[in-house]
């Protein structure tokens, strides 16, 4: 949300990413759990989606799996998970497991976390619509560092040569993977090259701009799937989070707990959350 | 088994929710299919990850989804997708396998399907089909039209006796009767041992059975009966000794305290030798030729000396 934009939608939106960024800190903590960093990058990216993008037509996949809890809180600010539920976050006999479960959630189309299947998922349920001749889009997200497996792109010649033009799939883009920067373990950027290079209609938005994420992937296309590459920043919106890789697995303490809390409130107060000015510095 | 499976799923593919995904492979056989399915018949490209997953978005849409390959490919390669996508959401989808065992013959050991059944079984909600003869492969797919489950169904070449009658298609059917040992058989290799069978003078000629669905959910009485009277079960497949319906077929008849008195388990066994050849090059090096069960019936004094088990 920039300060200098006034949408009232988007203001709102703003302040329930609010509440749902302390729930999902909240959650980690209770739950003594990592994957936090990547949780914040993809929150925004899933709420916009949610909340102002897909209608009851459209579908949705969550390719990077080790995101559920940004998918459960999502799903919890729309009512279609309960307050109970989101309380049993990754402890015995929850429904919430780590990674999304195959079934027993609205809104969880397929279990998924080892990564790579999410875009086939995605187009599966994209070409169901084509030959049904149904209504509706659908959405996946993956990471970045996912697109170092090779079935990735098996799905993308696939979607693209099947001309799915109801698709769109979004790359949460933060840059860290598993150990270490996306640019270190097995350099793929630019991303949005490759992409185009298969025929997609590429979009490079601020992941954590509210206005363009709802902008962008709302808007329709032709000829094939869209792709969004998303620059997110891993840990985003707690300063002492962004950008590092620790925070892909660290579980938080009660003081880091309340330090992020703090600092999320402070930076939401002067309008530095989700402003593209404050994560993007330097970055292109 | 190809153009039987061909034709039986034509006349299934009116039913708009009929979808047919091939890797790449039907060249010569599948043509049928493609020309009366138009966009539902998909050539998904040599990417059989992505084919499976797209499977599963299908299938989770209610549609019907047919994934069809050389049986390594469809099962080995996309093995998680299999597992994650499919089995555990228990989507109806068909993995179909052309060239059970070593169908493929001197094409080499990349094309051969030695541990199909027994990776895919340890998927819960998998099931799997083997038939035996071509003739059973219409009322198999018209089973599969239907199926609620993930399935995988192997198909290879039928070998049908001369003169034969094949039974009507069931899970589990007794092909010969007679005096002799019980044999327990999984597809088309049974074909031949039907042959060696017939030519057996009836008191030592086997029981021959063959079971064509997988995991064994039942167990015919006339199966146990059979084993319990004879005292002996000799399991023929072309497939790996584990995971193999030696194993499968031990531990039922273990669970219902039924253990007879000879058991012998003929199974694939890769490439021995180093050398390859023909489907039936590799049957001979595993012993499951029909020679080779003859003299194994005749070890077990089972043919020359009458049944003395009984």
């Amino acid at each position: 949300m920039r300060a200098s934009q006034h949408d009232p939608d988007i203001d709102m939106l703003g302040q329930n990413l609010l509440v749902a960024k302390r729930r999902l800190l909240r959650m980690h903590f209770e739950a003594g759990v990592g994957h936090i960093g990547g949780n914040l990058s993809a929150l925004d990216i899933l709420f916009c989606l949610h909340h102002h993008v897909m209608g009851d037509a459209d579908r949705f996949v969550l390719s990077k799996g080790h995101s559920a809890g940004a998918l459960y809180v999502t799903l919890w600010s729309l009512g279609l998970i309960s307050e109970d539920d989101l309380c049993t976050f990754h402890k015995d006999d929850t429904l919430l497991s780590g990674h999304p479960p195959a079934r027993g959630i609205p809104g969880v189309e397929f279990a998924t976390g080892s990564l790579g299947h999410g875009l086939g998922l995605a187009a599966g349920l994209a070409l169901a619509k084509k030959i049904k001749g149904e209504e509706g889009r659908v959405y996946c997200l993956t990471s970045d560092g996912e697109w170092n497996e090779g079935s990735s792109w098996e799905s993308l010649i696939f979607a693209a040569h099947q001309q799915l033009d109801n698709l769109t799939f979004i790359v949460d883009a933060n840059g860290l993977q598993g150990f270490g920067t996306t640019a270190e373990v097995a350099d793929l950027e630019p991303l949005s090259d490759k992409f185009r290079a298969f025929g997609l209609e590429t979009n490079v938005i601020d992941g954590h701009d509210l206005k363009s994420i709802v902008e962008v992937a709302a808007r329709p296309v032709t000829g094939g799937p869209r792709a969004i590459v998303a620059r997110t920043v891993k840990g985003s919106g707690v300063s002492f989070m962004e950008n590092r890789v620790e925070w892909h697995y660290l579980p938080v303490t009660q003081a880091q707990y309340e330090a992020a809390l703090c600092d999320l409130d402070r930076r939401h107060d002067c309008g530095e959350v989700n402003s593209c000015e404050t994560n993007f510095a330097g970055r292109s | 088994m190809r153009n039987e499976f061909c034709w039986s799923l034509l006349a299934a593919a009116s039913d708009e929710k009929v979808v047919f995904l091939t890797g790449d492979l039907g060249f010569k056989a599948l043509e049928p299919l493609q020309a009366a399915m138009g966009k539902r018949f998909i050539n998904a490209g040599i990417a059989e990850q992505n084919m499976v997953s797209v499977a599963a978005g299908l299938a989770r849409s209610g549609l019907r989804p047919w994934i069809y390959s050389i049986a390594p490919f469809v099962y080995a390669r996309p093995f998680e997708q299999i597992r994650n996508d499919l089995a555990m959401h228990d989507l109806p989808a068909v993995l179909v396998g052309n060239g059970g065992g070593y169908g493929y013959g001197v094409m080499g050991g990349t094309h051969h399907a030695l541990e199909d059944y027994g990776a895919l079984l340890t998927l819960r909600n998998m099931h799997v089909f083997v038939p035996t003869f071509g003739k059973d492969v219409p009322a198999v797919v018209e089973k599969l039209e239907k199926f609620e489950h993930p399935a995988y169904l192997r198909l290879g070449a039928s070998e049908e006796p001369m003169g034969f009658k094949v039974p009507e298609y069931a899970p589990w059917r007794r092909l010969t009767e007679g005096g002799g040992a019980v044999l327990l058989a999984v597809g088309t290799v049974a074909g031949p041992i039907v042959a060696m069978a017939l030519e057996l003078p009836e008191r030592h000629r086997p029981n021959l059975w063959v079971v064509a669905e997988l995991p064994i959910l039942e167990l015919p009485d006339e199966f146990i009966s059979d084993v319990r009277s004879s005292g002996t079960l000799l399991v023929v497949e072309e497939h790996m000794v584990t995971g193999g319906v030696g194993q499968m077929i031990a531990r039922e008849l273990l669970l219902r305290g039924e253990s007879p008195a000879r058991f012998a388990h003929v199974a694939a066994d890769g490439y021995a030798s180093g050398r390859y050849g023909s489907q039936k090059f590799h049957r001979m090096e595993c012993g499951m030729d029909p020679a080779s069960i003859r003299s194994r019936l005749a070890e077990w004094r089972m043919i020359e000396h009458g049944n003395i088990a009984a």
